[in-house]
């Protein structure tokens, strides 16, 4: 349903109304922005000399390093947890008990506890046993940071591999037996690759949050993007303060569109996805579920509980954007499980 | 085991606190949410695009920038003299508004288009179409994806520890710093956002169950 339906197409009266509301509305946001703009510069942040300090090789130097340091905590931990993901789900669906049972665990305990304890426990765990751990002794934050990211992405992505492995339809695994394929062979030339292709955009869309997480690195004095600008505003004064205002809105910037390329990427693959008439249907690129238990709420395929509230004959399709709204966020529900379109091929 | 008998007082400070925080800024972002759906789905183009913004905004910030923001930004640009615990509130509840929003966008969307059409037919308003009719239908497509966005909030909120509000990751980092063996801080820590995580999918699901209808 697409929002104009909650109102007719104005008449005479109601289009007079509509432009007072929308002068009203302008006049308000404007206010906002105005009001904001005042008091930054009465608090000196407009001051050019302020601004000019991004003209400092130094200044650009750190933050580049930033940036970079950042996006090498990003690569790492994004590969890694794909990898702990694709092994964990397969090991979630093994066939012997207790490897399932150790999976599952796992998978419950460190999708429940919030990453920042995770990062710091190991970080802690590192520091104290510094000497005897060799390339991780010496760089014991990044190590924390990229570990700790690897474990909880990694469980995220396994649970929502394990929702596209359950999506396939019986019917092709029956089949693939039936051939005489053997476990490994079914599960790696028929469930994984058409799980990854189903699932890619929720798997992107859980990269961006791998990205957003890096930079809690800030807490444990990892010189991320966050930590290194942070440092390098205490450092500078400029017309006597800090120019922490200034460079806070920088590195907004810098991280918004890091997060938008990436979550504009998931949304090109699920557009493409939707395109494609074979292989079962493409997930939205939401962030998959936190909830303990939600991804897993019922046994089976994840599709027809996640298909039940959409309206009878109204697909989610893409077309529904609000008018406006800005291409980067598609018809996705945050923590929707699984995407609505799951399982209904 | 002595870590938790030893210091059961701050431990059960520390769960109060990350209890209390996620209530409030949970209250606070449910408010701001709905706000701007609305305004997101409104016949006005300002707000469509304030609502817009406002979600591109919230969502693609990592939240200890917004922790940033709230400590060193907003108490010397607009209002200064804010409590550590006001600050956590807003960066908490700012950020999750923009998931909160975009569930309830997303729930309006499935609300059958007739609904809506016979709103209107029977002459109602925007405002009126909206509160009456569309809303309380949306709750039920909704309640699932917002228990994911409070468990996350939960977990969220342990950043408000690392910025000295008393909560959960607080007593960690205390007791962590007092040379007790992390390991064992680790696991009570664990257990009581276990603990709250579960209480809140177990509310939701009772929730569910209680508001759901055969459509």
């Amino acid at each position: 349903m697409s929002s104009s339906v909650l109102y007719d197409a104005p008449g005479p009266k109601a289009r007079v109304r509509n432009v007072v509301y929308t002068v009203v509305g302008s006049a308000a946001v404007l206010g906002l922005i105005v009001f904001a703009i005042y008091r930054l510069n009465i608090k000196g942040v407009l001051e050019p000399e302020v601004w000019d300090i991004f003209n400092n090789a130094g200044v650009r130097a750190n933050i580049r390093d930033g940036v970079l340091s950042t996006l090498k905590v990003f690569a790492l931990a994004g590969v890694l947890s794909l990898v702990l993901g694709l092994l964990l789900a397969v090991a979630r669906l093994s066939d012997h008990k207790p490897v399932s049972w150790l999976a599952t665990g796992f998978i419950e305990l460190f999708r429940a506890v919030p990453l920042l304890i995770t990062i710091y426990a190991l970080w802690v765990l590192f520091l104290s046993y510094k000497d005897d751990l060799g390339v991780v002794g010496d760089n014991t934050a990044f190590w924390a940071l990229v570990i700790g990211l690897t474990v909880y992405n990694g469980c995220v992505q396994a649970e929502v591999l394990r929702a596209g492995i359950n999506a396939v339809p019986r019917g092709q695994v029956e089949a693939a037996y039936a051939l005489g394929l053997r476990k490994t062979q079914v599960m790696t030339m028929l469930l994984v690759p058409q799980a990854v292709r189903s699932m890619l955009p929720t798997m992107i869309s859980q990269l961006v949050v791998t990205l957003k997480d890096t930079s809690l690195g800030y807490i444990i004095t990892y010189a991320e993007l966050l930590y290194a600008a942070r440092t390098m505003a205490n450092n500078i004064i400029v017309n006597g303060e800090n120019p922490i205002t200034a460079v806070v809105i920088v590195v907004g910037a810098i991280y918004i569109l890091l997060c938008l390329a990436l979550s504009s990427l998931a949304t090109w693959i699920e557009r493409r996805g939707r395109r494609a008439k074979t292989g079962i249907a493409v997930a939205a690129a939401a962030e998959p579920a936190e909830a303990p238990g939600v991804l897993d709420a019922t046994e089976g395929p994840l599709g027809p509980v996640a298909a039940a509230p959409e309206a009878p004959g109204e697909p989610a399709a893409p077309a529904d954007e609000v008018p406006g709204s800005s291409a980067a966020d598609g018809p996705d529900a945050p923590g929707e499980p699984g995407g609505p379109d799951l399982g209904k091929s | 085991m002595n870590v938790l008998l030893d210091h059961l007082p701050e431990f059960r400070e520390g769960f109060i606190g990350t209890v209390l925080l996620t209530l409030a800024s949970g209250l606070l972002a449910m408010v701001l949410g709905v706000v701007i759906a609305g305004f997101r789905v409104s016949p006005v183009p300002p707000l469509r695009f304030f609502g817009a913004a406002w979600v591109t905004l919230f969502r693609n910030t990592p939240l200890t920038l917004l922790f940033l923001v709230a400590w060193f930004v907003v108490p010397v640009i607009f209002a200064p003299g804010l409590n550590p615990w006001t600050k956590a509130l807003l960066a908490l509840g700012f950020y999750t508004s923009a998931f909160v929003c975009e569930a309830v966008r997303s729930g309006i969307n499935t609300v059958p288009l007739g609904q809506a059409e016979a709103a209107r037919s029977i002459g109602m308003t925007f405002f009126q179409t909206l509160r009456l009719i569309v809303l309380p239908q949306a709750t039920r497509t909704v309640i699932p994806p917002l228990s994911s966005i409070f468990i996350a909030l939960t977990k969220n909120s342990a950043i408000a520890g690392a910025f000295s509000v008393t909560e959960l990751f607080g007593v960690q980092k205390l007791l962590s710093d007092k040379g007790f063996a992390i390991a064992w801080i680790f696991l009570w820590v664990a257990l009581g956002y276990l603990v709250i995580t579960f209480t809140i999918s177990g509310l939701f699901r009772l929730l569910e169950r209680r508001m759901g209808v055969a459509r």
